[in-house]
């Protein structure tokens, strides 16, 4: 990696031994909460696509200076609870309540339920069965938010270009990044490098691959 | 009292009181004109630092308990459930106390993580993660009691719906099968929730770590967390729902455990207030347990400028609600008990209190869980860590007393004087209480050396200088407006 301030300094001559990496985006270093929003807001206005800040805390109202549009993890949340609460009504059912044998696809599995009538009460019944059903629902609710959650941000990602930045490590602790990616539409080496560096950052860096 | 700088930019000192309230203005969360990169420096330093001596005495003290636990484990497992001193008509006593105890302990954890959350009580951010590690250290103490109590505990999997070509199935009506969902639900959402929260510190920790396997270890589990800010999107949304999630669960949980009691026949556990009754217990429990843990915590590992006098203060004040409630259902119990007409009712409350053989276990409780909290009235009292400290130990005492009162006063004189008998514990059973708690504090131990103790992430989020535009108004956009976003003060000197 090389600084871009002053940018002479990024002209890197190839060499024939030495394998050239590949630039795959600029990383600008901010450090304070409002300048790297005020900067957000103009790179969002610039008309970028796939740029990134990042940041050691969640800012609140970066979403609306990034145009982040909101994720649709709630709804897969709901999914995750309306099938476990289908499956909490329907288990209850079948281990209580048929004497059933599984059906037609599903026959090769030794799975047959038991009418357990005990002290006379109904087989199955929604105020003896809502425990299980809700604690069922709340199970599959929370998986869903989890494992959700972690597949839209496509994590666990051990390896990220960013993270052989030396000042990067920094972003979990008290520096701000704005990252933006070479693969972009807009993205031009220098017109993108003068735009970060209008904003005011401590230092713009090149990202290798 | 810590002290702040006035104004972040100058160097003029000034005494700084968090525990005061000033109409209109939010006290500031943390102290000591500590920026980013302190926090992240104070609470990583617990985890790269070499640990102070006192915690190596700790661990092997804990890691000494934890044996004796296993060795009465083992005792119980060669032997059979004959070497506790349950049996007719007091079928249920150390096991299931100290399976409730532990069980309400956790419910703090999950009430600050969750419920304060939803209220948007920002000094939640600086207790919030030992908190959880306690729940769940607490669940792992509570589950073992059910699964040994079983008996045969290598057919403990026969509690779960397992498809099995006898057809054999548990019986879905029983409150203790809905106790086994509640309790392993609970266990897993509270992990869920522990582990997500601690993704970006464990990344603070990967990026801050010198050691080559602390750097690996560390990297692997924070999952390539950048701090991406689409990433904080959708973590802050998930966090949100788990925090939806885990509140209706929490209260769930308890209301499940007190149906194992309430669903029965029995004189003193056949009542309708026994769920509130056992969650606001719980919380009270719990919080005593936060506090007993806090409180040390704060002053062994330097965290005095995040945990602040008002933290303690907050918590005092929940103790002393929580505590109060506990009250009412010890009074109303008496009261519906004397107005139900019922003899046996009537009789097992006499007992209880006042002729029976445990009525001192009776006034025990009633001392420690509802005239001791009383000094949290004073202020002054409540700002003293050590009376603090005492009133939160006495607390735990007194919970651990309500469940032996609960369960043993009930069972040991039912309706037939004939089918009446005592019961006192083996030393088994005594040896496993203790060792469980050794349990609970080597695994706590192991998580202050090798975990972020304090959600680094969540506390700077609060601090005034992570407020976009702070100082600003008119340049801030509507969502920075937001009141729920408003800011901590960083200024706010001493009346």
């Amino acid at each position: 990696m090389s600084t871009l301030n002053p940018p002479a300094e990024t002209v890197v001559a190839p060499s024939l031994d030495i394998e050239v990496p590949k630039v795959v985006g600029l990383a600008a270093e901010y450090d304070d909460v409002t300048a790297v929003t005020d900067a957000a807001a103009k790179v969002r206005d610039a008309g970028f696509k796939f740029w990134d800040v990042h940041s050691p805390f969640p800012i609140h109202g970066i979403d609306h200076a990034m145009g982040v549009r909101p994720t649709i993890l709630p709804w897969l949340v709901l999914g995750g609870g309306l099938t476990g609460c289908t499956f909490g009504i329907m288990m209850t059912a079948w281990i209580n309540a048929f004497e059933a044998k599984m059906p037609a696809p599903f026959d090769w599995v030794n799975l047959q339920g038991y009418q357990f009538l005990i002290s006379g009460k109904p087989l199955w019944s929604l105020p003896a069965s809502i425990p299980v059903i809700f604690e069922c629902t709340v199970l599959f609710s929370a998986l869903t938010t989890v494992f959700g959650m972690l597949l839209l941000n496509k994590l666990p990602m051990l390896y990220n270009p960013l993270f052989k930045l030396k000042n990067f490590r920094r972003a979990t602790s008290d520096r701000f990044f704005i990252v933006i990616d070479a693969g972009d539409p807009n993205y031009d080496e220098n017109k993108t490098l003068e735009l970060l560096r209008s904003t005011k950052p401590l230092s713009v860096e090149t990202v290798e691959d | 009292m810590a002290t702040i700088y006035s104004d972040p930019s100058s160097v003029i000192y000034r005494e700084i009181d968090n525990a005061i309230e000033i109409p209109g203005k939010r006290a500031p969360l943390v102290l000591g004109g500590r920026d980013f990169t302190s926090v992240t420096e104070v609470v990583t330093d617990v985890n790269l630092r070499p640990a102070p001596f006192g915690w190596y005495i700790g661990f092997g003290v804990s890691f000494v308990l934890f044996l004796l636990y296993v060795t009465c484990v083992f005792l119980l497992l060669t032997t059979g459930v004959g070497v506790w001193g349950n049996n007719q008509p007091v079928g249920w006593a150390f096991d299931i106390i100290n399976f409730v105890f532990w069980v309400g302990i956790g419910h703090a954890g999950t009430l600050i993580s969750a419920i304060l959350y939803l209220f948007r009580q920002n000094w939640r951010t600086s207790i919030n993660r030992f908190a959880e590690a306690m729940t769940i250290f607490a669940v792992v103490c509570a589950g073992l009691y059910p699964a040994l109590h079983v008996g045969r505990v290598w057919l403990a999997y026969w509690l779960f719906p397992i498809p099995n070509q006898m057809a054999m199935w548990p019986q879905a009506r029983s409150p203790l099968w809905w106790d086994v969902f509640a309790v392993s639900t609970y266990a897993t959402v509270s992990l869920l929730f522990w582990y997500v929260g601690m993704i970006p510190d464990l990344a603070t920790l990967r990026d801050r770590s010198k050691a080559k396997l602390g750097q690996i270890a560390y990297g692997i589990a924070s999952l390539g967390w950048t701090g991406s800010c689409r990433h904080w999107h959708r973590f802050e949304r998930a966090y949100l729902l788990l925090a939806a999630l885990a509140t209706p669960l929490v209260l769930s949980v308890h209301s499940v455990v007190s149906f194992d009691f309430a669903t029965s026949q029995l004189p003193g556990w056949h009542t309708t207030i026994l769920p509130p009754y056992f969650v606001a217990g719980a919380i009270f429990g719990g919080f005593a347990m936060v506090l007993v843990l806090a409180i040390p915590a704060r002053e062994w590992f330097g965290l005095k400028d995040l945990i602040t006098m008002r933290h303690l203060d907050n918590m005092a004040k929940i103790m002393l609600a929580t505590g109060m409630i506990v009250s009412y259902a010890y009074c109303m119990e008496i009261f519906i008990a004397w107005y139900s007409g019922v003899h046996y009712e009537q009789s097992l409350f006499q007992f209880r209190a006042l002729g029976g053989p445990y009525a001192w276990s009776f006034w025990a409780m009633m001392f420690c869980n509802a005239i001791a909290p009383q000094v949290l009235w004073v202020r002054r009292w409540r700002l003293n860590p050590w009376i603090l400290f005492l009133v939160a130990n006495i607390a735990n005492i007194g919970m651990w007393w309500e469940r032996f009162v609960i369960i043993v006063t009930s069972l040991n004189r039912d309706f037939i004087p004939g089918s009446w008998g005592l019961y006192w514990p083996t030393w088994i059973e005594c040896g496993m209480f203790l060792g469980s708690f050794g349990l609970f504090f080597t695994l706590f131990l192991l998580f202050c050396r090798f975990l972020p103790i304090v959600a680094m992430a969540e506390v700077k989020s609060v601090m005034p200088q992570a407020h976009p535009h702070h100082g600003e108004p008119h340049k801030q956009t509507h969502d920075e407006r937001r009141s729920d976003y408003s800011p901590d003060e960083g200024h706010h000197p001493k009346h």
